[in-house]
């Protein structure tokens, strides 16, 4: 898989926790650009994007992205 | 079950309709995500859960300083979350006494509880430890007085000895749910160690279930009645079609699977709940295992109100409903037929109707962890019940009301493809004409040879019937061989349909279809007839009852006389010329 489709289908996956149709990611996006992701809810996506990706992050990973691009990197490395 | 983002959902929805309850949460690990889960399986009970959430790792604070938030709250419903990580935390910290860990835990506890209570007429719910092997001593641990995994399973036991003695106290068996899913589908390492939660995501809507449930039958919302479905669910096979001698229960075929579901319905029973049984079939013929069989487990003793009839099964429910007495959402309906389980879930609003699953063997497993008979008491006279209501079943011979019957058909939207005899439904007709017994007017069984030679042979006119409706596709239910008698008329060979159908009108269906039939081929005359066999007394009138007159042992059907029967049914013909 590629980034690209990473990002896409990540995408889904955070329009349909927030409960948003609006949310459009980049690589760029940070917790702050999307209201309601905090560091609560970002448990609930990561457990969502191991399901969905079929991963498993350790849990420094689950700390270390400084935004969604890193995220996917890491997923692509699996 | 709904998974952790669908609860979340639903608190954004509307639950000004529901009954408020106040609850407290008290918790030694993060709680955050558990009061959502809880507050949203709380809107799928129909609950209102106003849930104050104490700082994380307050318990002691809260319930100790008669100042404190909790109080101030004042809860009908106190949660104490203590999780097995943190008491594990505990023991590691102590230098010695570890072989009196759970005794000084449960002193703790019983502290807490005598302060809640001084301050507080609320009602607690506590939850169990699921294990953590620590794996010091190996399975050893066991016989290891001063081991954490023998100190945490006394703690267990020592945790209903203490709700035996409290009458406010409940407890939630985490350790039941993690033995049932597993402990890595209750707990993830790395969101521990992130943020403190000891349950996974998944976890959530399992612990926020069984916690709800018990608020449930705080507030009186319990299952008080079972009603059991017999042919594939009492018992293996079709009791109409098998007989008795071969119904799959005890050494017979799967039998165990249901004999294991038998000791089941027996043991709620035993604690107060009432089995009824609802089913498709002739009485007499539905009663004969409950008091000749010898492996089987209920009796007709056990069982409240027994109804075994042709009628539709959302109407027998409301008449057992009448009779009981009781709402239909304390009830449960057990059903191997998707079908029977959609009509009753649409016509029954309140009723429990789990999707059993396909194989029998797993419709045991699949229904404890369903957990459907939560209760907050028990007493002996539970037992007693079921005498009362078969009392009351007698008494009440009152004739059942039924829904409107055309109304309940119209709505099926009811298709049948009618074919005749070719070589792919060939196998269906042959293995139904060896297996139809009940609704089967001559009996005579054909072979894929016998059914092959018809189809070719110009003498006979062969017709197959499917009904699909909107619940779903039946297949193929009805077999008819008309034989040309002579130029003016017709004889019905055979004609068998499958009991799953009855009540549907999908006689009135076949008849019109084979009456147009005869009609544009100039037939003037149909004859009937019934040959009796000890299983088809279900069809002695069937002929009489569609309008054919007798005459030296047969039945006639005038063709050009004869008005279509009502029928929803519609038709979809293939390939008559």
């Amino acid at each position: 898989m590629d980034k690209e489709q990473a990002l896409k289908e990540t995408n889904e996956i955070f329009v349909d926790m927030f409960d948003d149709e609006d949310i459009v990611l980049s690589y760029e996006t940070t917790a702050e650009d999307v209201e309601e992701w905090d560091s609560l809810t970002h448990i609930q996506l990561v457990v969502a994007i191991e399901k969905h990706f079929k991963v498993r992050f350790t849990s420094k990973e689950i700390q270390s992205w400084q935004n969604v691009g890193e995220m996917l990197d890491c997923i692509l490395t699996k | 079950m709904k998974n952790f983002t669908q609860l979340k959902k639903n608190l954004k929805k509307d639950f000004d309709a529901f009954k408020k309850i106040r609850v407290a949460v008290l918790g030694d690990t993060a709680t955050q995500f558990l009061v959502q889960a809880i507050r949203g399986y709380g809107y799928e009970e129909s609950m209102d859960l106003e849930i104050f959430e104490a700082e994380f790792n307050q318990i002691e604070r809260q319930i100790l300083d008669p100042s404190s938030e909790l109080y101030e709250f004042k809860p009908e419903v106190v949660i104490l979350f203590q999780s097995s990580h943190k008491l594990l935390g505990k023991y590691n910290k102590k230098k010695d006494g570890h072989g009196t860990f759970a005794a000084d835990q449960l002193e703790h506890l019983n502290n807490l509880l005598d302060n809640l209570g001084n301050q507080l007429n609320a009602k607690v719910i506590c939850y169990n430890f699921p294990e953590i092997d620590d794996a010091v001593y190996g399975s050893y641990a066991n016989q290891i007085g001063s081991s954490f995994l023998y100190q945490l399973r006394s703690l267990n036991i020592k945790l209903m000895e203490l709700a035996e003695d409290r009458n406010n106290l409940f407890i939630c068996d985490m350790s039941s749910i993690q033995n049932r899913i597993g402990k890595e589908r209750l707990f993830q390492a790395s969101i521990y160690v992130n943020t403190e939660m000891v349950l996974s995501i998944d976890a959530l809507p399992e612990v926020a279930a069984k916690t709800v449930s018990i608020i449930g039958a705080f507030q009186g919302k319990m299952n008080k009645c079972l009603i059991i479905d017999l042919d594939n669910t009492m018992w293996g096979g079709v009791i109409g079609d098998d007989g008795i001698e071969n119904i799959q229960i005890g050494g017979l075929g799967i039998g165990k699977a249901f004999t294991e579901f038998q000791y089941w319905f027996r043991k709620l029973k035993n604690r107060g709940i009432i089995l009824a049984i609802c089913s498709k079939n002739t009485e007499s013929v539905a009663l004969e295992p409950f008091e000749k069989h010898p492996d089987m487990v209920i009796r007709k003793d056990d069982i409240a109100v027994f109804v075994a009839n042709w009628e539709n099964k959302a109407d027998n429910i409301r008449y057992i409903q009448e009779i009981l007495n009781i709402g239909f959402d304390s009830m449960v309906f057990l059903d191997d037929n998707p079908f029977e389980r959609n009509i009753v879930r649409e016509n029954i609003p309140g009723i429990t109707v789990p999707e059993l699953p396909e194989d029998p063997a797993e419709y045991l497993e699949y229904l404890y962890g369903l957990n459907l008979f939560e209760t907050i008491s028990y007493s002996g006279a539970d037992e007693k019940r079921t005498k009362q209501y078969q009392v009351e079943a007698q008494r009440n011979q009152v004739k059942k009301q039924y829904v409107n019957e055309e109304e309940f058909l119209k709505s099926l939207e009811m298709i049948s493809v009618v074919e005749p005899f070719n070589k792919f439904n060939t196998p269906r007709v042959a293995q139904l004409s060896q297996r139809s017994n009940q609704f089967n007017l001559r009996t005579v069984r054909y072979t894929e040879a016998d059914v092959e030679r018809m189809s070719q042979s110009d003498d006979f006119h062969t017709f197959t019937f499917t009904l699909e409706d909107k619940f779903g596709d039946n297949g193929l239910i009805c077999v008819i061989i008309l034989k040309k008698e002579n130029e003016e008329s017709l004889f019905i060979d055979t004609w068998f349909m499958s009991c799953r159908v009855l009540k549907r009108g999908m006689e009135n269906f076949v008849l019109n279809t084979l009456v147009e039939y005869a009609r544009e081929k100039g037939f003037k005359y149909l004859q009937g007839e019934y040959i009796p066999t000890a299983k088809n007394e279900m069809v002695r009138d069937h002929y009489r009852n569609l309008g054919f007159k007798e005459q030296d042992g047969r039945w006639i059907l005038e063709t050009a006389s004869y008005q279509n029967n009502t029928t929803f049914v519609q038709a979809n013909m293939k390939i008559y010329g």
